[in-house]
């Protein structure tokens, strides 16, 4: 925006935090009533939340309600600082990943060289955030499922970084506004109408993307960190009230952003076919753009969380070192050798 | 201040406000919420029995052998990136170095395979 250009830093930036807290609260506020709630409910044939307002559309407003009157337990035997600590670390990082995706050709957070790298850096935090609150419980459960979390989300990280490393090749850029602009130019066999997602030419990458993506998520069938039949949701087992639900809000506003990053590697960002993408309307068609791609690719992760069993653990582990890895790997290879030679 | 450090400031502001956002909404809590703590309470759970033993348990070996490949891989996966960037500029050079590296990391994920460090029992 020609107008945002004028500002100074401060405000700008001021605009840009106001519209990233829009953006992470929002879509995880959607994804929870669209997809947790209503379409949950459909699959399993019933109707979901009814009472509070038409259809049950201010069940959310009703839910952090409830949990910001909860009492607030702290276990006596817990790490208290540690325990405290944990929400903090979690939250933040969904935060620190949300500033690298850009919304249209002015509406962006960072404009960073390192962007999606930055992404993957960030997004191992999590991690950290989560084995904190694992350990500060002082709980059998909870130690387990921090671990099983950690060893989770490590071993699928590989993937997810090595299925970054094609779009990168075929981009020759870790900026993801660069990224959406050489989809945006590309060409499927010299034409241009709907530029070039690489989602045509990394499916691989994609299908790897999404796989990793669903363990980073501990979304079924990757939920057993939280297993809630043999480890009562595992790292969360302890936390309460508002503490709990920060985790909830997490969880689901890194879901919006993981698919958001997916949605920008793979499914050509905020460009629309047919507009110039660095018309001035794109500023405000492409924050929109981006949230009908994250909604619909939460769809795929919600609906592959509702229908598959859960995983056991050595098969877990086993899929993401024999297959996803070695996969990638090779996806890597050819994408190289086909960018050298045409 | 350049541009490439402002952007990183960007990154310590959203930091910081996804910070001050927890506190903001746990402070809140605190308001509302009733505070009532007894003994049986703040008892740790165990589904519903009275805890047993150290809480800290022992955990499976597998876990920090995995946590040690994973550092090894990641550590690998950051020199990818340079060269995935300028690939176009490196050209069959580049290509080849590559495949000589990739080759090795290659024989280091087949022989944790073969010494059966990829198997969770």
């Amino acid at each position: 925006m020609s107008l945002l250009a004028e500002l100074s830093y401060w405000q700008q930036t001021s605009i840009r935090v106001g519209a990233g807290l829009v953006a992470v609260i929002l879509v995880a506020g959607t994804l929870v009533m669209v997809h947790l709630f209503k379409l949950v409910s459909f699959m399993q044939s019933r109707l979901g939340p009814m009472e509070a307002g038409p259809f049950g559309s201010l069940q959310l407003l009703a839910e952090v309600g409830k949990h910001l009157q909860k009492e607030d337990i702290v276990p006596r035997k817990a790490d208290k600082f540690v325990f405290a600590a944990a929400p903090f670390v979690v939250l933040a990082s969904t935060f620190l990943l949300v500033v690298v995706l850009p919304g249209g050709p002015d509406a962006w957070f960072i404009q960073n060289d390192l962007g999606i790298y930055l992404a993957m850096a960030v997004s191992s935090v999590s991690v950290i955030g989560i084995l904190m609150a694992g350990w500060g419980s002082a709980n059998k459960y909870s130690l387990l499922g921090g671990l099983r979390a950690t060893g989770q989300l490590i071993a699928y990280e590989l993937p997810l970084i090595l299925a970054v490393v094609g779009v990168v090749i075929q981009a020759g850029s870790m900026n993801l506004q660069t990224i959406v602009y050489a989809q945006a130019n590309g060409e499927i066999f010299g034409w241009g109408g709907i530029g070039n997602p690489y989602v045509l030419t990394q499916g691989i990458a994609f299908f790897l993307f999404l796989t990793a993506m669903q363990a980073e998520l501990t979304q079924t069938p990757f939920d057993m960190p939280i297993a809630e039949s043999e480890l009562v949701s595992g790292y969360m087992t302890e936390y309460s009230g508002m503490r709990f639900l920060l985790f909830f809000i997490a969880e689901f506003a890194t879901a919006g952003v993981f698919s958001a990053i997916a949605a920008v590697l793979f499914l050509g960002g905020w460009y629309i076919p047919g507009i110039d993408p660095d018309d001035n309307i794109m500023n405000v068609l492409g924050p929109l753009v981006m949230f009908v791609k994250v909604v619909g690719l939460t769809f795929i992760v919600f609906w592959v969380r509702f229908s598959f069993p859960r995983f056991r653990e050595d098969q877990l582990q086993r899929l993401a070192w024999k297959f996803l890895i070695p996969l990638a790997l090779l996806n890597i290879v050819v994408t190289a050798i086909f960018k050298v030679w045409i | 201040m350049s541009d490439f450090l402002r952007s990183y400031l960007t990154v310590g502001i959203f930091g910081l406000v996804a910070v001050v956002l927890v506190g903001v909404l746990l402070g809140l809590g605190r308001i509302l919420r009733p505070s009532n703590p007894t003994v049986q309470k703040l008892e740790t759970y165990e589904s519903g029995v009275d805890p047993t033993g150290d809480m800290w348990s022992q955990a499976n070996i597998r876990y920090y052998i995995f946590a040690l490949l994973f550092v090894m891989f990641d550590v690998e996966a950051v020199f990818i990136f340079p060269w995935a960037m300028r690939l176009e500029a490196y050209a069959l050079f580049g290509l080849i170095e590559m495949a000589i590296f990739i080759y090795i990391l290659l024989l280091g994920l087949i022989y944790a395979w073969r010494k059966g460090m990829l198997r969770w029992v």
